[in-house]
C-alpha cells in the first residue's frame, strides 16, 4: 500500500546574518494511512521544522530548499512542497485534509470566543454548514473527545476548562472535519502524566475510529512505546533510524538512539544501577568541601498549612479562600534525598517555598539543622537569616530565566559569595574550582548565559547553588525543562555531588522516574495534602493509595514490556471524593496518616479511621 | 550515506556519530551590549538616522562658524529675498561654487521688491573666510567662518525674512536651541519616570497606586492649554535664557508619564524572573537586586524609550513658539523661526519662509527611526 504522506529528500534552511543555515538535510520519511509515526529527537533536532513545512507554516526566515512532500489522498498525489503557502490549495488542504495541534492548548485557542464558536468555525468556513448544523456537530465531536457535558461546552470559554479539556477541545477542533491527516506536535508535552495518559488514550482510539494517520512528534520515548506504529529519529537535522516501531525499540540501529535508550531513567532499573549520559559531564570535586551531616534529621516540616486569598470575580462578591497546602509534614535525614511527587496545583512547590522562606506558613514550623540543633526558619532574624540564605540554596526548574542575561559566567558564580562578603581573591579560585565542580571548562567564565546550551546553563545555576557550601538544595524540577539526552547528565551530577559534599537534597517533581531514580523517600502529594509516603523502594514495590498507583499507572514507560494500561486511565485518581474506601475524602475532610509497614504511611478516611479504633 | 537494513523496514544511517559535536557553550563570549550592538547595526534607517543626527549634534559647539552670518545681522536692502542659487559653470566654465548677484528693484505698483539676479558677474564664494564676529565656544572673540558671501555681495541660499536676515544662518542657529531643549527636556522627564515609575514597580501595593493615579490625572489634563497656561505664568521680565529653561522644564514635567509607566511595566516584569527571586533568595537586599539586575536590564528598553520621546519635546518646543508663547526672540529655535511663517499671505508670497518645517521633520523623523531601532535591539522577540 502507497503512504499518506511521503517526504521525500526534504531540506529547510534559515536565512541569517551569516547566510543560509540549513537546518534539515535530505529527509526522507513515510506515513502510511492510519498509521502513527512518531518522529523523535531532541530541541534542535528539525522535528517541528518537519510538520511546519508539512502544513507550509514556516517562520518567515525558513524556505524549503530541495525535496518533496507528497501528500497522496485521492489519485493524484499533491506536492506541498510546490505550493504557495498561503494559496488556495495549500489552505484548503490546511485543517480540512491535514489537521494540527499543538504544545500548549492554552495559548492555540482564542480566549475571546467560546469553545463551540471556535470549533464551529472550521465547520462554517470550510463546508459552509449553517449554524445550527455546525453546533450539532461540535456537540457530537466533544462528547466524542470525552467532554463530560458537551452542550454547556459549547458555551464556555477555555480559560474555564483545565488544561485536559482544552487540549480536549483542541483535537475536537482538529479532527471535526474528519482530515486525513492529524500532526501534533509535543501535544501533551504541558500537561500532568495523568492528563497526559488520558490524551494518549484518547488519540488512539480517535485513530481506530476514524482511521486517520498521525504524524506525532515528541521526545519521549515513552509515548513512543505506547502509541506509535513507526519511528523515525531525527539527530541535527539528519534522519539516522527509522522503522517499524518493536524493531527499532527492540534493537536500535543507531549510538544515538542506543545511548538515548540508555540515558532515560526507567521503573526497572537495578538497585544502584547508574543511569549512562549520551555526553557525560567530567566533574572535579575538589575533597575538603565536604559536610559531616548531621545525626538526625536536617529538615523537618511540621504541619505546615497556606491559604491565597484570590480577589473575587465579581463586584461585591466574597473573596475567594484557596487552601493549597494543609497540614504537610516532612522529614529530611541529613545527606539524604527527599522526593516530593504531586502534579500541577498539588502544593508541591509552595511548600518548597515555605522552605526556602520565601513564603510564610499560615500554621505549622519549618525546622533546620544548621549545625546547632533544629531550628523554626520562619522565626530566624539578622545574622541567623542571613546564614540560613547561605545554608539553603534553590535550583530553579528553568535553566534559561534563573540566569541573569547581562552577567558573565564569573559574576553569576561570584554573586552569592560578594553577597557573602568572601574575599575577592578567594572568590576567583572558587569560581574556577565550582566550574571544575560540575564538569565545565574554567576557561568559560568569561562568557555570558546565552552561549551554553540547556543542561550546561542547568549545571551553571548548580555551581551557583554550591558557592557557599550549603548544606540543603531545594531542587525545584531539576530537569523538566531540559532534553531528554541530557536529563541524564544532570541527575549523576547532582548524585555525585551529593556523595563527594555529603549535601541533603528535598527534589520536586511531577516526574516519577526522575523521583524515583534520585530519592531515598518520597512523598506523595495531592489537593495540597500528603496522601502517601514511604522509602522509596517500598513505594513503589507496593504503592497503596490510589492516587499513587494512578500516577505509576500513568508514566509512559519507553520499554515495550510495560504498555500503559489505557483502560484504567479515567481522570478521577485526583479527586478525593472518588477515592475508594477507605480512602475516600469528603470536601474538606482531612483524613489521618495510617502506617501500613514500617516507614510507609497513607492517608485515610476519618470515618475509616475510627471504624479501625 | 550507507544504509543498514536491520529488519524489514529498519533503516539506520551508518555515518558517523560524535555525540559532542557541534556542542553549543563553545559558542561567542560576547556580551549582551555587544549582542545589543550587533542587533542595532543590522537596523540599516536606525544607523542612518543615528548618523545623521550625530552629525546634528555635532554641529551644535559650532553653529556660527557653520552659518555664513550672524543670526542678528541684518541686510537691510534685501528684505524678503527669494533663495539665492548655487551655481559651478559659468558660460560653461568651471568656476567653482559661486552665485549671481541680487539687484533690487521696488516695484511702485504693487510696492514689492523684485530681485533679479544679474547673470553676467558671477561671484565665488569664500570659505574659512573673516565675516561677522562671534564668541567661540563663548569663550575667546573670533571671526571666522566655513563660508562666506563674496567680496561686496550676498549669500542668502534660503533666502531672508522680513528684516533681511539669512534663513540658512537662522536655522542653523535654531538647530541649537531645538536639539538641547529635546535632549534637556528628555533628562528631567527621564529622571522624574525613573524615579516615580520606579517607585511604583519595586515597591508595588500603595505607591504603586498612588504614581499610578498621578499619572491618570497629568495624562487627562488637556496638554495644549496647559502648554499655554504654564508658559504664559513665566514672568515677562525674565530674560530670553531663562524663559528658555522655564520652557524646557515645563516639557519635562509635562512628558514623563509615558516613561514612568514603561519602567514600571518592565520592573513588574523583571521582578517575578527567576533571576531576580534567585538573588533575593542568596540574601541580596533590595538596594542590590536593583543595581545590579534591575537597571542593567532594562537600561536599554528605556533609552528606546527616551528616544521616542525627544520628537515630543521638540514638537512641543515648536508649537509653543509657533503660538508665540514659547521662547522670544532674540533666541533663535525652528519654532520661532516658524512663528515668522504664520501669516498665509506671507507664506504665499515668501513660500521659503516654510523651510524650518524640513528640520523638524527630519529629525523626528530620524529620532523615531532612531528609537525603533534601539527597540527592537533591546527586545528581539517583539
Amino acid at each position: 500500500m502507497s503512504p499518506l504522506l511521503s517526504i521525500r529528500d526534504l531540506s529547510v534552511a534559515f536565512r541569517t546574518d551569516t547566510g543560509r543555515a540549513e537546518v534539515l538535510h535530505g529527509l526522507s520519511l513515510d506515513v502510511g494511512a492510519g498509521r502513527t509515526l512518531a518522529l523523535v529527537g531532541e530541541s534542535g533536532s528539525g522535528k517541528s521544522v518537519t510538520a511546519q513545512a508539512v502544513l507550509r507554516i514556516l517562520p518567515p526566515a525558513a524556505e524549503i530548499t530541495t525535496g518533496r512532500i507528497l501528500f497522496a489522498e485521492g489519485a493524484q498525489p499533491t506536492d506541498i512542497a510546490a505550493l504557495i503557502p498561503d494559496g488556495a490549495v495549500m489552505s484548503a488542504l490546511r485543517g480540512q485534509r491535514i489537521a494540527m495541534i499543538f504544545q500548549e492548548p492554552m495559548t492555540s485557542l482564542s480566549p475571546l470566543h467560546t469553545i463551540g464558536d471556535q470549533i464551529g468555525e472550521a465547520l462554517r468556513v470550510h463546508t459552509g454548514a449553517s449554524r445550527r448544523q455546525a453546533d450539532a456537530e461540535t456537540r457530537e465531536a466533544l462528547a466524542r473527545v470525552g467532554f463530560p457535558d458537551p452542550a454547556r461546552a459549547l458555551t464556555t470559554y477555555p480559560f474555564e476548562l483545565s488544561g485536559g479539556l482544552r487540549q480536549r477541545a483542541m483535537i475536537a477542533m482538529a479532527l471535526i472535519l474528519k482530515p486525513a491527516l492529524l500532526v501534533a506536535d509535543e501535544p501533551t508535552t504541558a500537561l500532568d502524566v495523568t492528563t497526559q495518559a488520558q490524551i494518549l488514550a484518547l488519540l488512539r482510539r480517535l485513530q481506530d475510529e476514524t482511521g486517520m494517520a498521525m504524524l506525532l512528534i515528541t521526545h519521549d520515548l515513552g509515548i513512543v512505546a505506547n502509541i506509535a506504529h513507526d519511528v523515525a529519529v531525527l539527530y541535527r537535522g539528519r534522519l539516522v533510524e527509522s522503522g517499524p516501531r518493536d524493531t527499532v525499540l527492540r534493537r536500535p540501529g543507531h549510538p544515538y538512539l542506543r545511548a538515548l535508550m540508555r540515558a532515560v531513567p526507567r521503573f526497572d532499573m537495578a538497585p544502584g544501577e547508574r543511569l549512562a549520559p549520551i555526553r557525560a559531564a567530567r566533574a572535579e570535586i575538589p575533597p575538603m568541601d565536604r559536610h559531616a551531616a548531621p545525626a538526625g534529621d536536617i529538615l523537618r516540616v511540621e504541619g505546615v498549612g497556606k491559604s491565597f486569598v484570590l480577589r473575587a470575580g465579581r463586584l461585591f462578591a466574597k473573596p475567594r479562600i484557596v487552601r493549597a497546602v494543609s497540614d504537610v509534614s516532612l522529614r529530611l535525614a541529613g545527606g539524604r534525598t527527599l522526593g516530593l511527587v504531586g502534579e500541577s496545583g498539588s502544593g508541591k512547590t509552595t511548600v518548597s517555598k515555605m522552605v526556602m522562606r520565601a513564603l510564610a506558613p499560615d500554621s505549622g514550623r519549618v525546622l533546620f539543622d544548621a549545625g546547632a540543633g533544629l531550628a523554626d526558619v520562619h522565626d530566624l532574624e539578622g545574622a541567623r537569616l542571613f546564614a540560613y540564605r547561605g545554608l539553603v540554596q534553590l535550583v530553579f526548574q528553568d535553566p534559561y530565566a534563573s540566569l541573569d542575561p547581562r552577567m558573565s559566567v564569573r559574576q553569576i558564580l561570584g554573586e552569592p559569595m560578594e553577597i557573602h562578603g568572601v574575599e575577592p581573591r578567594l572568590r576567583s579560585r572558587r569560581a574556577r574550582d565550582l566550574m571544575a565542580m560540575v564538569g565545565l571548562d574554567p576557561a568559560a567564565l568569561a562568557r555570558y548565559p546565552h552561549a551554553f546550551s540547556g543542561g550546561q546553563r542547568q549545571r551553571i545555576c548548580i555551581a551557583r547553588a554550591l558557592a557557599l557550601n550549603p548544606r540543603l538544595l531545594v531542587l525545584d524540577e531539576p530537569v523538566s525543562a531540559l532534553d531528554v539526552s541530557v536529563q541524564a547528565q544532570i541527575l549523576n551530577l547532582l548524585k555525585d555531588l551529593q556523595a563527594a559534599l555529603g549535601l541533603s537534597y528535598l527534589i520536586v517533581s511531577h516526574n516519577l522516574a526522575v523521583v524515583d531514580y534520585m530519592a531515598d523517600d518520597i512523598s506523595v502529594m495531592c489537593r495540597g495534602r500528603i496522601v502517601e509516603e514511604a522509602p522509596r523502594a517500598a513505594l513503589f514495590r507496593n504503592p497503596a493509595h490510589p492516587y499513587t498507583r494512578a500516577l505509576l499507572a500513568a508514566v509512559p514507560d519507553p520499554s515495550l514490556d510495560h504498555p500503559l494500561d489505557f483502560a484504567a486511565v479515567t481522570g478521577e485518581a485526583s479527586d478525593p471524593d472518588r477515592w475508594p474506601e477507605p480512602f475516600r475524602l469528603a470536601p474538606d475532610e482531612a483524613g489521618t496518616m495510617r502506617a501500613i509497614e514500617p516507614g510507609h504511611r497513607i492517608r485515610v478516611g476519618a470515618a475509616h479511621a475510627r471504624e479501625a479504633a | 550515506m550507507m544504509e543498514r537494513v536491520g529488519g524489514p523496514g529498519h533503516f539506520v544511517d551508518t555515518g558517523p556519530f560524535d555525540p559532542d559535536a557541534g556542542d553549543p557553550g563553545r559558542g561567542e563570549a560576547a556580551s549582551a551590549w555587544r549582542l545589543f550592538l550587533r542587533r542595532f547595526l543590522r537596523h540599516r534607517l536606525a544607523v542612518a538616522s543615528a548618523l545623521v543626527l550625530a552629525a546634528l549634534y555635532a554641529s551644535v559647539p559650532f553653529v556660527e562658524w557653520l552659518a555664513p552670518y550672524g543670526q542678528a545681522r541684518r541686510n537691510g536692502d534685501f528684505i524678503h529675498a527669494p533663495p539665492q542659487g548655487l551655481h559651478l559653470f559659468h558660460d560653461g566654465r568651471f568656476v567653482g561654487p559661486f552665485v549671481y548677484p541680487y539687484r533690487a528693484e521696488l516695484d511702485l505698483q504693487t510696492f514689492r521688491r523684485d530681485y533679479r539676479s544679474d547673470r553676467s558677474r558671477p561671484q565665488p564664494l569664500r570659505f574659512l573666510c573673516r565675516g561677522d564676529g562671534y564668541p567661540f565656544l563663548g569663550l575667546f572673540p573670533a571671526d571666522r567662518h566655513l563660508v562666506c558671501p563674496p567680496e561686496g555681495g550676498t549669500l542668502f541660499l534660503l533666502g531672508t525674512d522680513r528684516l533681511g536676515r539669512d534663513l540658512l544662518s537662522r536655522l542653523v542657529y535654531g538647530a541649537r536651541v531645538s536639539l538641547i531643549i529635546g535632549l534637556v527636556g528628555v533628562s528631567i522627564s527621564f529622571a522624574l519616570g525613573l524615579i516615580l515609575g520606579g517607585i511604583a514597580g519595586y515597591f508595588g501595593g500603595a505607591a504603586d497606586a498612588a504614581v499610578q493615579r498621578l499619572i491618570e490625572i497629568v495624562r487627562s489634563l488637556p496638554e495644549l492649554p496647559l502648554w499655554l497656561a504654564l508658559s504664559a505664568a513665566l514672568p515677562p521680565t525674565w530674560s530670553p535664557l531663562w524663559v528658555f529653561f522655564g520652557i524646557t522644564i515645563i516639557l519635562g514635567l509635562l512628558d514623563w508619564p509615558g516613561l514612568a509607566r514603561a519602567v514600571r511595566a518592565k520592573l513588574l516584569a523583571l521582578r517575578e524572573e527567576d533571576f531576580v527571586q534567585a538573588a533575593e533568595l542568596m540574601g541580596a537586599t533590595p538596594a542590590r537586586v536593583i543595581a545590579r539586575h534591575l537597571i542593567p536590564n532594562f537600561m536599554s528598553h528605556l533609552i528606546a524609550s527616551a528616544t521616542l520621546a525627544i520628537p515630543t519635546m521638540i514638537l512641543g518646543e515648536t508649537a509653543l513658539s509657533f503660538l508665540g508663547l514659547g521662547l522670544r526672540p532674540p533666541v533663535t529655535s525652528w519654532g520661532v523661526l516658524l512663528n515668522e511663517a504664520q501669516n498665509l499671505a506671507a507664506v504665499q508670497l515668501y513660500p521659503w519662509l516654510l523651510w524650518p518645517v524640513v528640520p523638524v521633520l527630519v529629525t523626528v523623523l530620524a529620532f523615531n527611526f532612531l528609537g525603533d531601532g534601539l527597540r527592537d535591539a533591546a527586545d528581539p522577540y517583539q
